[in-house]
């Protein structure tokens, strides 16, 4: 392979999926990943993300395009692919008839784990995902938090490169959701995992990813960091309540003077503006109104969102989108 | 090969656990043959009398009927499972991992001869209870088992085609029933085909549950005629292979289809 692809985790390139009745879930998507940090792809349900996981892992072939995952292409070398990737799905996969145990056990025997080794893995694993205490129960009783963590503990039993987590926090309650994210984000950190994410929402990409990518329809239609994303959005939004209304021209005259600030509007007592960088805006802003006679009541500081860049991305509204998905 | 082997060993595990931990479908299967052979063995009891039935004693004709027709019934089951590992994501995780591609359909084959054996036995020892005596001994009940796991495994393999394709319970299962009953009864499991109208014996000639049952009654009996044996269980093999063939074509359509 080129050298290009050794130094990249998961490389996809101008994948295509058409499915029978000529649905056109990708249409054209490239992207890639360096090895130990954590990627999202971003989007609403429908946008191709998790046709784009069924392919990566080999699951689903592509009509037409090329991948490699851990430097073997997928559609030539589906098992070095296999053993090379951990994959947690939307449906779990648990064996909910089985133990915790057995399920970790089985997954293990699948990869070549055997005797002590599997042993000493899947203890490691149930203690790691706080499952030691169920470990022995079907996992039929578990809950939804404590079931997805046996996904991930499952996905990893044979110490991946990559792994695939395809909305690994729908469905959960918001405090489990937060655990649930320290801990994909302790995987990437402390053992070098690369990992793949798909996520509708926007906080989970922005907290956990350090590159992500909008999927809309089939393709990727912007890729960066967060940062650079909502950067491009040129700056925070201000909103100052003043104690009362003031004359325009007064404090217009008295906000030209303090860097950075642009797009000033005033409606009565409220004043809207933008600034690259909001944090070092407000104390000369503060000032400059003090001197006018203008005194601030409040002031709100909106660093732009990833809706908002959905918005600009995918000229459409996120929600709208995801009604629209979801409709299909 | 020795991959495949591992791994069917895993799945069968996986499935006789999951067997043993369902009390009551366990009970059913136990109890299920046990009720045919006293409903079927009193109603019919006096039908030995017909002249040129030629047995002397209907629950020893009946017995590898009844064997044959329960392990008809527990193995249409098979391909539930199937459905049930496709909607829990199950059937996709084997996927993408490097498990052998057969042992998903082996660990179920493995699952419902084990569920064969054990009713065949059960069905045996409740005829002896009743007053049955097989002349053909361990081997005549041997060979009974074989033909009734033979047939098992093309049934369940028919089910296993079934469930990938048609991916819902009631469709698998309606085609199921509607094989199970007739097949039994256009064969000899409860009645001397002899005796039978034309058409049916002609049927029957061409039925695999005949096949099956005809196989365990001449190895249960008195001097049996092992060509008349062999023949049938060898045709029950190559049905054997041919469904479970069909099984793992199918099961390649829907990994394409994901």
């Amino acid at each position: 392979m080129t050298t290009t692809s050794a130094s990249r985790a998961i490389d996809a390139r101008d994948l295509t999926k058409t499915y029978k009745g000529g649905v056109h879930a990708l249409n054209g998507l490239s992207f890639a990943v360096a090895p130990g940090t954590i990627f999202a792809l971003l989007g609403p349900n429908g946008a191709g993300k998790s046709t784009t996981v069924k392919i990566l892992t080999t699951l689903s072939q592509p009509t037409s395009g090329t991948a490699t995952v851990a430097g073997h292409d997928v559609g030539k070398h589906p098992d070095q692919v296999r053993r090379a990737i951990g994959s947690v799905a939307q449906r779990s996969g648990v064996d909910r008839q089985a133990t915790g145990r057995e399920n970790l056990t089985l997954q293990g025997e699948l990869y070549g784990l055997r005797g002590r080794d599997l042993t000493v893995r899947v203890n490691d694993l149930l203690d790691r995902f706080g499952l030691t205490a169920a470990a022995d129960r079907s996992a039929r009783t578990y809950s939804g938090g404590m079931e997805r963590r046996l996904a991930i503990a499952m996905g990893l039993v044979h110490r991946p490169q990559v792994l695939f987590l395809d909305e690994p926090t729908s469905g959960l309650d918001p405090e489990i959701r937060a655990d649930m994210w320290a801990e994909i984000a302790r995987l990437a950190r402390e053992e070098g995992l690369t990992i793949l994410l798909t996520t509708h929402s926007m906080d989970e990409a922005d907290q956990l990813a350090q590159r992500l990518a909008i999927v809309d329809q089939g393709r990727i239609v912007v890729e960066g960091t967060p940062d650079q994303l909502k950067g491009e959005l040129r700056g925070d939004a201000l909103q100052i309540q003043l104690g009362a209304p003031a004359p325009n021209g007064e404090v217009h005259a008295a906000l030209d003077r303090v860097p950075g600030l642009r797009e000033i509007t005033l409606d009565g007592a409220t004043l809207r503006a933008r600034a690259d960088n909001a944090a070092t805006a407000v104390p000369p802003l503060l000032s400059a109104l003090d001197a006018a006679g203008a005194p601030v009541a409040s002031v709100t500081i909106a660093r732009p969102s990833l809706d908002d860049v959905y918005l600009r991305y995918a000229g459409r509204a996120y929600r709208a989108a995801g009604t629209e998905g979801a409709a299909q | 090969m020795a991959t495949t082997l591992d791994h069917t060993w895993f799945m069968s595990r996986r499935h006789l656990r999951a067997l043993v931990r369902q009390p009551a479908y366990i009970g059913i299967t136990i109890v299920q043959p046990v009720v045919w052979l006293f409903l079927f063995g009193s109603l019919f009891k006096r039908i030995v009398e017909i002249p040129g039935f030629g047995a002397g004693n209907y629950i020893e004709f009946l017995t590898p009927g009844v064997i044959v027709m329960s392990a008809l019934f527990s193995n249409g089951w098979s391909g539930m499972t199937i459905i049930e590992d496709i909607d829990a994501g199950v059937m996709d995780r084997f996927l993408v991992t490097p498990a052998s591609r057969g042992s998903i359909m082996n660990g179920l084959l493995v699952q419902q001869a084990v569920i064969d054996v054990i009713q065949a036995l059960i069905m045996v020892g409740i005829a002896i209870a009743m007053g049955a005596r097989f002349a053909g001994g361990i081997v005549g009940v041997i060979v009974t088992i074989v033909a009734g796991i033979l047939l098992g495994l093309s049934f369940s393999s028919f089910s296993n085609a079934l469930a990938p394709l048609l991916r819902t319970r009631e469709s698998v299962i309606g085609i199921v029933q509607f094989v199970t009953l007739p097949a039994t009864f256009l064969s000899g499991a409860v009645m001397q085909p002899s005796l039978a109208p034309g058409w049916i014996q002609t049927i029957a000639r061409y039925n695999p549950v005949n096949w099956a049952v005809l196989a365990g009654r001449e190895a249960l009996g008195s001097n049996p005629d092992w060509s008349f044996i062999g023949i049938r269980l060898l045709a029950l093999l190559i049905l054997a292979v041919a469904c479970t063939t069909l099984s793992t074509l199918t099961f390649r359509a829907y990994q394409r289809a994901v």
